[in-house]
């Protein structure tokens, strides 16, 4: 090899092979890149294309309409938006703060090996398929909630009439409760990283003044963290609402409208779109599933959007003050 | 001890500009990230088989000019140049030069020691393998681990990890990586600056012996390294003109040994004095 | 005359008694719910082991679906067929999902990179039940279910998986080693090649068996493409796939406690596959990450 270059050897006398792998890589990897994009597109176009016949019959008076009626083909979403959010919150008044508790658990409780532990296990609760939470939702859950959980609470609350109606093994109140099995641990995980970032300084500087631990926790744990639990807890509503199979499982036959009672039937945006999708016959019928799954996206992307945003403003709040 | 002045250190080679030939020609070299302009109206010719030290306090851009020489400065988005570098002639930003091309003759050694997650073997033989030096591949790979002074030290360990030396071996094994590929010039960014005193001392004395084959410039904040190590010293210092903008400029270039006895610019006096910096 | 100072004790007043209370109540709720998070785990996979456990056999896992009122049989067709979906899906989610991570990580520019990382995050939290009836709308209205479109519904479900997974392990790749690379004057696939992938293979192979335990157990994008098929062993992947999830699915919707007895059982097989791969993937990954930052 010279020591002194000739002019050439400077000036692209580089293997062709490099160039054209750079290229090829750098195609490829777009293209990959490119596909992924084209993929969540196409289903956003396919869901609101599916759902035409639908918004053509009924508009956007479908939202509000609360009949949905297969034989008089008259169709309207508000029965699932409301049992969509009636499960979902009531998974998320149990779900946050069980989810909130064992995160501060796992950050600040507990010794380093029981923490690994605990906090795979933890884990694992979500990793369960909801077929089987929802088959045990079936069969174990919901009869012994309606022997031993609906009516304790119907004696103590009867008078409101959430409390109301006849106590069952398959319900909304039921669907609340798996919901709320599979939220505990996505607000766990994210919200247990978030406060072991807390920097160490703040905690023992809390401590130091003489400050309990749980008082530590609630001044410099907790306040901090605020926007960080919001988007967990909007992460953990997502997985709510999106949830249809373990939903359709046990929220029993809902053809019925819209009740005050929890221990009534219902069904879901999601547990209704897999529950009747594949017996159903007119196409009307099917268009109305669709612009069910169009309504169901939009709630979706909205919800991940809104953590997304409260996650970027927090972590430059965060990295600023830092 | 008695503090070390520079002409105690061992003779140095005759370093007179007339008898050297020029590497680099560096002509009104300014370097901006984005609107910050971190260099300004850099004039200066670095000669063949020297060690030119580049000193100064820190901020004054040191590292933009170093990284400028090998073109690393193209992998920041936000920089942009003015002026010239001519390398033997030939401008390095001019077209149709190939940024690859060019590292493969300027060599670079990094302030922490960044060995590859590989064998001590591989991580010499990678680049000579994947840039189609496949022939004496062993031997090549002896010669770069002798001439960084390592050779004896892991010759009987070659295919044991790389992280498992210590900082001073691990840095001179990214020396061995860089000449591996027989660069002409060797860039040093502060290289000894994250080396214990021990591991420094070895590195010093391996650039007076690879100087022979290599010319070599580094950058480095410590004052007593440069007037240990170099034949030339730049000395750069922050200017700040009148609408307050802070950017680095090279205050005086010549042998080290004026530099530090007799410096001809009272900025250079003040910083090697250690009235400041 | 002075006054007789009290005794230095350092022990606290009825004030801090109280707040000590306090928190020992936290403290415990803290532990409470933690406890009762594993007691739920517990119940559910002693549930499914205890129903599940006792119809379980070698010959369970081998022989073919029972036809219409029939006792015994098994569920291999299922196990096979699961295992033919999530080959597809992974097929096609591995080389997307990398090449998807790579380009974000070592080529995109600064706009484009927002956007596409913006979708793999949409797309992550999407309802299954939206994939599931995306892809019916794509591959199966008008044609018939197969188990290529059910594959394809799952790789929808795999690819942000592995593309974020696939991601965390490139972000721990130094930036110092990819510097000494093209200070070497390597040109940048080379680097990608020789230098970033192997350190990032362990992780990614970590992530995509997470991904596959996911996929593995999601029924909802299969409900709609491959849910109707045969009761026996089938690799014909142009007709709809028997498999795992939709069958617990439908026999859990049944009246037949002989369904429901099998129904637990396949729910066995699938937990354990899922809890035993998740585990193991979750061990190697947190070795992976404790061996690259250091």
């Amino acid at each position: 090899m010279s020591v002194i270059p000739a002019t050439q050897e400077l000036t692209g006398g580089r293997r062709l092979r490099d160039w054209l792998g750079d290229r090829i890589m750098f195609g490829l990897t777009l293209l990959a890149a490119l596909a992924t994009v084209a993929i969540m597109v196409a289903i956003a176009c396919k869901v609101v294309r599916g759902a035409e016949l639908s918004y053509r019959a009924f508009g956007l008076s479908f939202v509000t309409g609360s009949v949905w009626d297969v034989n008089k083909a008259v169709f309207g979403a508000a029965p699932f938006l409301f049992g969509t959010a009636v499960t979902s919150l009531m998974a998320l008044l149990i779900a946050a703060p069980l989810g909130i508790a064992i995160a501060l658990f796992l950050s600040e409780l507990a010794p380093r090996g029981v923490r690994v532990i605990i906090g795979a296990l933890v884990e694992l609760l979500a990793a369960i398929p909801s077929v089987v939470l929802g088959l045990w939702g079936i069969l174990v859950l919901g009869p012994f909630a309606a022997d031993h959980i609906e009516p304790p609470l119907q004696r103590a609350f009867g008078f409101l009439p959430i409390f109301s109606g006849k106590p069952g093994s398959s319900g909304i109140f039921i669907a609340g409760l798996v919901l709320a099995i599979m939220v505990v641990p996505i607000v766990a995980s994210i919200c247990r990283e978030l406060f072991l970032s807390v920097p160490s300084e703040l905690e023992e500087g809390a401590l130091a003044l003489g400050a309990t631990r749980w008082e530590m926790v609630r001044g410099v744990v907790l306040s901090s963290s605020r926007p960080g639990i919001a988007a967990a807890i909007i992460l953990g509503l997502g997985r709510a609402i999106g949830e249809a199979i373990a939903v359709t499982q046990v929220i029993g036959a809902g053809n019925s409208g819209i009740h005050a009672s929890l221990f009534a039937t219902g069904d879901t945006l999601a547990s209704r779109i897999a529950g009747e999708f594949i017996g159903a016959s007119s196409k009307l019928q099917i268009a109305s599933l669709f612009y069910l799954a169009g309504i169901l996206l939009v709630i979706g992307l909205l919800t991940n959007l809104l953590a997304q945003v409260i996650v970027r403003r927090f972590e430059s709040q965060r990295v600023g003050a830092g | 001890m008695p503090p070390m002045r520079p002409v105690d250190v061992a003779e140095r080679r005759e370093a007179s500009p007339e008898t050297r030939e020029p590497v680099f020609q560096i002509q009104g070299l300014t370097g901006r990230y984005g609107t910050n302009v971190a260099i300004k109206d850099v004039n200066l010719e670095i000669s063949r088989n020297l060690i030119t030290a580049v000193i100064g306090p820190s901020g004054c851009g040191k590292s933009t000019f170093i990284r400028c020489l090998n073109r690393m400065n193209d992998e920041i988005p936000s920089f942009d140049h003015d002026g010239q570098i001519l390398y033997h002639g030939i401008d390095l930003y001019g077209d149709g030069v190939d940024p690859v091309e060019v590292r493969r003759r300027i060599g670079m050694v990094f302030q922490k020691p960044n060995p590859f997650p590989k064998t001590i073997y591989d991580n010499v033989a990678w680049a000579p393998r994947v840039l189609g030096l496949k022939q004496g591949l062993d031997e090549r790979v002896e010669q770069a681990l002798r001439g960084a002074a390592l050779w004896d030290e892991v010759k009987d360990r070659l295919k044991k990890s790389a992280l498992s030396l210590s900082g001073g071996q691990q840095q001179r094994l990214c020396i061995a990586r860089a000449i591996a590929i027989e660069p002409e010039v060797l860039l040093l960014d502060e290289p000894a600056s994250a080396l214990d005193p021990i591991a420094t001392a070895s590195i010093e004395e391996l650039m007076h012996s690879l100087k022979e084959d290599y010319t070599l410039v580094i950058v480095t904040h410590n004052m007593q390294q440069a007037a240990r190590v170099a034949d030339r010293t730049a000395f750069f210092s922050l200017d700040v003109d009148e609408s307050g903008a802070r950017a680095g400029v090279l205050v005086e270039y010549d042998e080290t040994t004026k530099i530090f006895t007799a410096p001809s610019d009272k900025r250079t006096e003040d910083y090697v004095t250690g009235r400041f910096g | 005359m002075a006054a007789v100072e009290p005794a230095l004790t350092l022990r606290g007043d009825a004030r801090v008694r109280r707040r000590r209370i306090v928190n020992r109540v936290a403290e415990s709720a803290a532990t409470i719910a933690a406890l009762a998070a594993l007691a739920v785990l517990g119940i559910v996979i002693f549930s499914v082991a205890k129903r599940g456990g006792g119809e379980l056999s070698w010959g369970f896992l081998t022989k073919d679906l029972p036809t219409f009122g029939q006792t015994g049989g098994g569920i291999a067709p299922l196990i096979v067929g699961s295992a033919i979906l999530v080959g597809i899906a992974t097929a096609i989610a591995l080389p997307l999902g990398v090449l998807t991570a790579l380009f974000l990580s070592e080529f995109a520019p600064r706009r484009l990179s927002a956007a596409i990382q913006l979708t793999i995050d949409l797309m992550n939290g999407l309802p299954s039940v939206i994939i599931g009836i995306f892809v019916f709308g794509l591959l199966v209205y008008g044609h018939t279910q197969s188990g290529y479109a059910g594959g394809f519904a799952l790789s929808i479900v795999m690819l942000p998986l592995i593309a974020r997974s696939t991601q965390e392990v490139l972000r721990l790749v130094p930036s110092s080693q990819r510097e000494a690379a093209l200070a070497l004057g390597v040109s940048r696939w080379r680097i990608v090649v020789g230098i970033v992938l192997p350190s990032a293979l362990g992780g990614i192979l970590t992530g995509t068996v997470l991904a596959i335990a996911r996929a593995a157990g999601e029924t909802a994008p299969l409900l709609f493409t491959t849910s109707i098929f045969v009761n026996q062993i089938t690799s014909d992947v142009r007709h709809a796939m028997p498999n795992i999830p939709v069958q617990i699915f439908i026999w859990s919707e049944s009246a037949d406690p002989e369904d429901h007895k099998r129904a637990w059982a396949s729910a066995f097989v699938l937990i354990m596959f899922v809890l035993v791969t998740s585990l193991l993937a979750r061990l190697a990954l947190a070795r992976t990450r404790r061996k690259l930052s250091r």
